[in-house]
């Protein structure tokens, strides 16, 4: 309990870091920081295959190609604008009701019904695997064509200037 | 670990309010697109929370195709702003107004 307490500020903390720094390249690395421990989570919730592909593809690739990118471009920090619009206004109140919300439910809840058992191997490759093959089938193969639709479309915008 | 499922739909739940704040205030396209990676992140937390909870590993799956998504989307999204920063020299979404009526 506590290590999930602890996982959890970690994470709200790096995720704050995200939105609220001005530099690109301190948020990309606030992002890494904030999808390692999602992963962390990951595993105390038995998903280890995930958890693993968390950090090979969103914490390797993903953030790799943002910070790649934010380099190439020479993005140069952000001028904080000051101004509070209605919009503000408007958020902040819905973030508010948001916290109010979410601590009724925490104080008011129904004691869980706790953490079922789980089967062995629950989480497994294999399993995943399984049920990705079989109820996951068309899903499976529709993924493979949007990859390849979002390749094809990449390589399309990213050269179009060499062409004109 | 007998943590109850409840505390990582309220951490999902307060990772997407995060994200969807920064989507709405930042101006950075690229800080946005990073926010929307914190959105997917959350539901994805969700996805394997109650996929343990519920003891079914379809929650799982739905997270690999979400992580593909996810992947694609920043692929195409960055390289659409490699061809807009070519083309306008800003990043900023305030000053890139092409599709605004």
């Amino acid at each position: 309990m506590i290590a999930f307490y602890f996982i959890a500020i970690l994470t709200l903390a790096s995720a704050l870091m995200v939105v609220l720094h001005r530099n690109p390249i301190y948020s990309a690395l606030g992002l890494v920081n904030t999808l390692f421990l999602i992963a962390v989570s990951f595993v105390m919730l038995d998903a280890e295959l995930i958890a693993m592909l968390q950090v090979i593809v969103y914490a390797g690739a993903i953030v790799i190609l943002f910070l790649f990118v934010i380099m190439l471009l020479n993005v140069e920090t952000e001028v904080r604008t000051a101004r509070v619009s209605r919009l503000g206004t408007a958020g902040l109140v819905l973030a508010l009701l948001l916290a109010l919300e979410l601590g009724v439910f925490a104080l008011v809840r129904e004691p869980s019904s706790g953490t079922p058992e789980l089967p062995a191997g629950f989480g497994s490759t294999e399993l995943l695997a399984e049920t990705l093959f079989s109820d996951g089938m068309l899903s499976f193969e529709l993924t493979s064509l949007l990859l390849l639709v979002a390749v094809v479309g990449a390589v399309v915008m990213a050269r179009r200037k060499v062409e004109s | 670990m007998n943590v109850p499922v409840e505390n990582y739909l309220v951490l999902a739940a307060l990772i997407f309010a995060i994200g969807c704040a920064g989507v709405l205030t930042r101006r950075n396209v690229i800080v946005i697109l990073m926010s929307v990676e914190l959105m997917l992140n959350a539901v994805n937390l969700t996805f394997v929370a109650l996929s343990r909870q519920l003891v079914s590993m379809t929650g799982q799956m739905i997270v690999f195709f979400v992580m593909t998504v996810a992947a694609a989307e920043v692929a195409v999204g960055l390289a659409i702003f490699l061809a807009i920063y070519s083309q306008r020299r800003t990043v900023n979404a305030d000053e890139i107004s092409l599709l605004r009526w």
